[in-house]
């Protein structure tokens, strides 16, 4: 995080313009709305892990325009995706599909989750059932002392090593 | 003249350092000259760092452009606050003053450890020297801060513009704090495999480290959101960035240490476990500082870097934390287990902590690492972004937060979960009260709201309805009860007050969200557009030149029921040494909400492009933060962390209250 945002400059401050366009958004709210949803969700692929919402750069102003012209020419949510992971490859969308090539990256935290409970499920049982150890002489007689009826005398517990 | 004798300051630290290092480990078993020589070592070492690093200073702000770091990275014209933190706006700088927190550390460890057992200080020290030494070294050899240039340039290049701020002032140093604070945990925790000798006091003495670093991690990724919230122009306060997930991973892992700790130091319990997190969150903080200055991870927060310095890099961090786990390996079965607990007991909710705590870790990291991992296996390029964190991270974050309002309630060893249950059905009942009120006033859109805010509310209640419970409120006169609430340990403070702040920030990520109101729009000069309850007039835009830059400066007013008009100026500026564009966005807080203005690019016909958001109650996400580090400063200045550091050879044992 450190000289934080220093390579930004490379990327921001180079472009003038600065995310979505007061021109490039459709006139249908419920579009618009959906636009943005999808483009939430999409990389700007020359930007560093930044949704193509937040850049500015002037790919990710090319690819809002093109969902934007896809919503508009009628297509679902997953059609829109779907054309552009065509022509820009599984790299644009920033939450990663379910594939075996990402079958690790999606289970590894359950997994992990999973087997930890077991662990700590079973290392609890382990540990569980241990008798208290019989009480040795000593203990019994100050456990007698502490039953009786009080006497007046207080029972000498410090001695005991209580 | 100065720099020289700040670079032979540089250079005679990292030689008492190596011989620090070799001579610890060399002759840790009692032998108190090694104790001394250490000891001493470590405190000169800093004496030493610092005095370079002043000499870094003095260069930057009398603008010595004949140091090739500060030609740079500075300018004559830049304010002088700007000047100075230029030093550390780079990386060369940020290696010294790294170096300089970690000899710190190591020096207070040097000083406040008199009544450690010889042998352990020595081996803390040795570790900590062996650090400094690398990092020194690796400063020295791979990217020297105090090069010379010949002839010396009459002007430098200057600060990038987006540092430029009050931010770098406070961010980097932070955090730094917070990463290097850890490696005395993890220093311990070679010290105690090393040794083989490992008690509650090892933890005792372990945990106000990790607490003093959790607290100064916490604040600055606080810090570094806020800047980003303000600095980047359009609000984003959190990106699932690869730098910041690495921030972000050690303070997961603290946060889970701090926990495992307490168990360790009350119970004798989770010992290996405990050791295991030190090593880990030190190891995740060299991860955070260093995998971006590899030039492995591709960031918008990295610096530039070459390749031997990313080799030279990554042997350090494979030395070190390869190093720490072999280590781990062959010693930790000599450790021996401690205390018994029931499942349902404090204990048995502490784990549960860890469990969500390192398993939503672990989706960070393998979120963070996969991509990198799969294209050099594989060739296949994805992105992993911000939906796939929000949503892995979040389903982990919501059994947690179900779970830590009972965690102060249960009892050590054995706990009576329908008890508990019982006595937190007041918080229960609030949190879904204040919910429902609230979607009945601002109205109810189907989504994840609702859950997110009933959680939070949940876990602030929750920390509240502890101290009241421990305060006896209700159930005695209530003289007796405020009197019993002031005499609760600190400790009981802290606690609530972090799980309070832990709920605040849950609450303000939901509402910021999910109410977040936004216009883009084109503005000409005294014209209005409104956004909510807020009416924005647009003035006009100045032209101006301050410092080392010129701005447009916008002018608009806010008018709103209930306030007066406010005047707000966001900024375009240009940088005048490289000619650099920035915006400065112009925030109004209105109660814990913000709105949030930015000024856009001029349109043919004269208007203007003009951004703004309202974001509610958006200020709770830091201040929950600061609420969370403040707790841990509390549970700091506890009597019994005072009191609790082991005293050599004490005469009589003394008698230890019940807890």
């Amino acid at each position: 995080m450190k000289a934080a945002l220093a390579a930004l400059i490379l990327f921001w401050l180079a472009l003038p313009a600065f995310a979505v366009n007061p021109d490039e958004m459709l006139k249908d709210p419920a579009l618009e709305a959906r636009a943005r949803t999808i483009s939430e969700g999409l990389r700007c692929l020359v930007c560093q892990n930044e949704s193509i919402d937040d850049s500015d750069a002037d790919l990710a102003h090319e690819i809002r325009v093109l969902v934007r012209q896809r919503l508009a020419a009628g297509d679902t949510d997953d059609q829109v995706r779907q054309f552009l992971v065509d022509r820009y490859g599984e790299f644009v969308l920033l939450k990663p599909v379910l594939a075996p090539h990402t079958l690790v990256l999606w289970l590894a935290a359950p997994t992990l989750l999973i087997a930890g409970a077991i662990v700590i499920f079973v290392a609890a049982r382990r540990r569980k059932p241990q008798p208290a150890p019989a009480l040795t002489p000593d203990e019994r007689a100050a456990l007698e002392d502490l039953r009786k009826p009080a006497t007046g005398a207080e029972p000498d517990l410090k001695s005991r090593g209580f | 003249m100065s720099i020289e004798l700040g670079h032979f300051a540089f250079i005679l630290a990292f030689a008492v350092a190596a011989v620090s290092a070799v001579a610890g480990f060399w002759a840790w078993r009692d032998n108190a000259r090694v104790t001394l020589l250490v000891r001493q070592g470590a405190v000169m070492q800093f004496v030493l760092v610092t005095a370079s690093f002043a000499a870094l200073i003095e260069a930057f702000v009398t603008s010595d452009f004949s140091l090739a770091l500060a030609y740079e990275h500075s300018h004559s014209l830049q304010p002088l606050l700007f000047k100075v933190t230029s030093v550390w706006g780079n990386h060369e700088g940020s290696m010294v003053l790294w170096v300089m927190i970690l000899t710190l550390m190591g020096a207070a460890v040097a000083l406040l450890g008199r009544n450690l057992p010889g042998e352990l200080l020595t081996l803390v020290l040795a570790m900590q020297s062996l650090l400094t030494a690398a990092f020194a070294g690796f400063t020295l050899f791979t990217s020297n801060p105090f090069l010379r240039l010949s002839p010396a340039p009459i002007e430098g290049q200057e600060l990038n513009p987006i540092l430029q701020d009050i931010g770098l002032a406070i961010h980097p140093p932070l955090l730094y704090t917070g990463y290097v604070g850890f490696s005395i945990c993890f220093s311990f925790a070679i010290a105690a495999l090393t040794s083989g000798r490992i008690d509650a006091a090892w933890a005792r003495w372990v945990r106000p480290w990790a607490l003093l670093s959790w607290c100064f991690l916490t604040l600055g990724i606080a810090m570094g959101s806020y800047w980003a919230y303000y600095e980047l122009g359009w609000g984003g306060w959190w990106f699932w960035d690869p730098v910041e997930n690495a921030s972000f991973m050690p303070w997961l892992a603290g946060t889970a240490l701090l926990h495992s700790a307490l168990v360790m130091e009350k119970r004798n319990a989770l010992k290996i476990w405990t050791i295991f997190l030190s090593l880990i969150t030190f190891s995740l903080s060299l991860l955070g500082t260093f995998m971006v200055r590899s030039g492995v991870l591709t960031s918008v927060h990295s610096f530039a870097s070459d390749p031997t310095r990313g080799l030279v890099i990554l042997a350090l961090l494979a030395f070190f934390i390869g190093g720490g786990f072999v280590l781990f390996a062959f010693r930790a079965s000599s450790l021996r287990a401690g205390g018994l607990f029931a499942p349902i007991s404090r204990e048995g909710a502490l784990i549960l902590n860890n469990l969500f705590l390192t398993t939503a870790l672990s989706g960070v990291f393998v979120g963070t690492l996969y991509p990198l991992v799969l294209e050099a296996l594989t060739g296949k390029t994805i992105s992993v972004g911000a939906p796939f964190f929000s949503l892995t991270f979040g389903a982990l974050m919501v059994p947690l937060l179900i779970v830590v309002p009972f965690g102060p309630f249960l009892a050590w060893k054995r706990g009576d979960l329908v008890a508990v249950t019982q006595r937190l059905a007041g918080a229960a009942g609030a949190a879904i009260f204040v919910t429902v009120l609230i979607f009945a006033l601002a109205g109810a859109s189907v989504s994840l709201a609702p859950f997110g805010l009933l959680l939070g509310f949940w876990a602030a209640f929750g920390a509240i309805a502890e101290l009241v419970d421990r305060a006896g409120f209700g159930r005695m006169p209530i003289g007796h009860s405020l009197r019993r609430l002031v005499g609760l340990p600190r400790s009981a403070f802290s606690t609530a007050l972090a799980h309070f702040g832990l709920g605040i920030s849950v609450i303000g990520i939901v509402t910021a969200t999910a109410w977040q109101l936004e216009l883009i729009t084109t503005m000409q000069p005294g014209t209005t557009q409104t956004i909510g309850a807020y009416t924005l007039r647009f003035d006009g835009v100045q032209n101006a030149s301050i410092d080392n830059y010129t701005a447009e400066i916008g002018r608009f007013t806010v008018t709103t029921p209930g306030s007066v008009d406010r005047q707000m100026i966001p900024e375009r500026r240009i940088y005048v040494a490289s000619g650099t564009p920035t915006t400065e966005a112009d925030i109004e807080t209105y109660g814990f909400s913000q709105l949030y203005v930015q000024l856009g690019e001029q349109s043919a016909d004269g208007s203007r492009v003009v951004r703004a958001w309202f974001k509610p109650y958006v200020t709770l996400i830091w201040f929950g933060a600061i609420l969370m580090a403040l707790a841990g400063f509390v549970s700091l200045t506890d009597r019994r962390l005072r009191v609790g550091v082991p005293r050599r050879a004490p005469a009589r044992p003394e008698p230890v209250p019940a807890e």
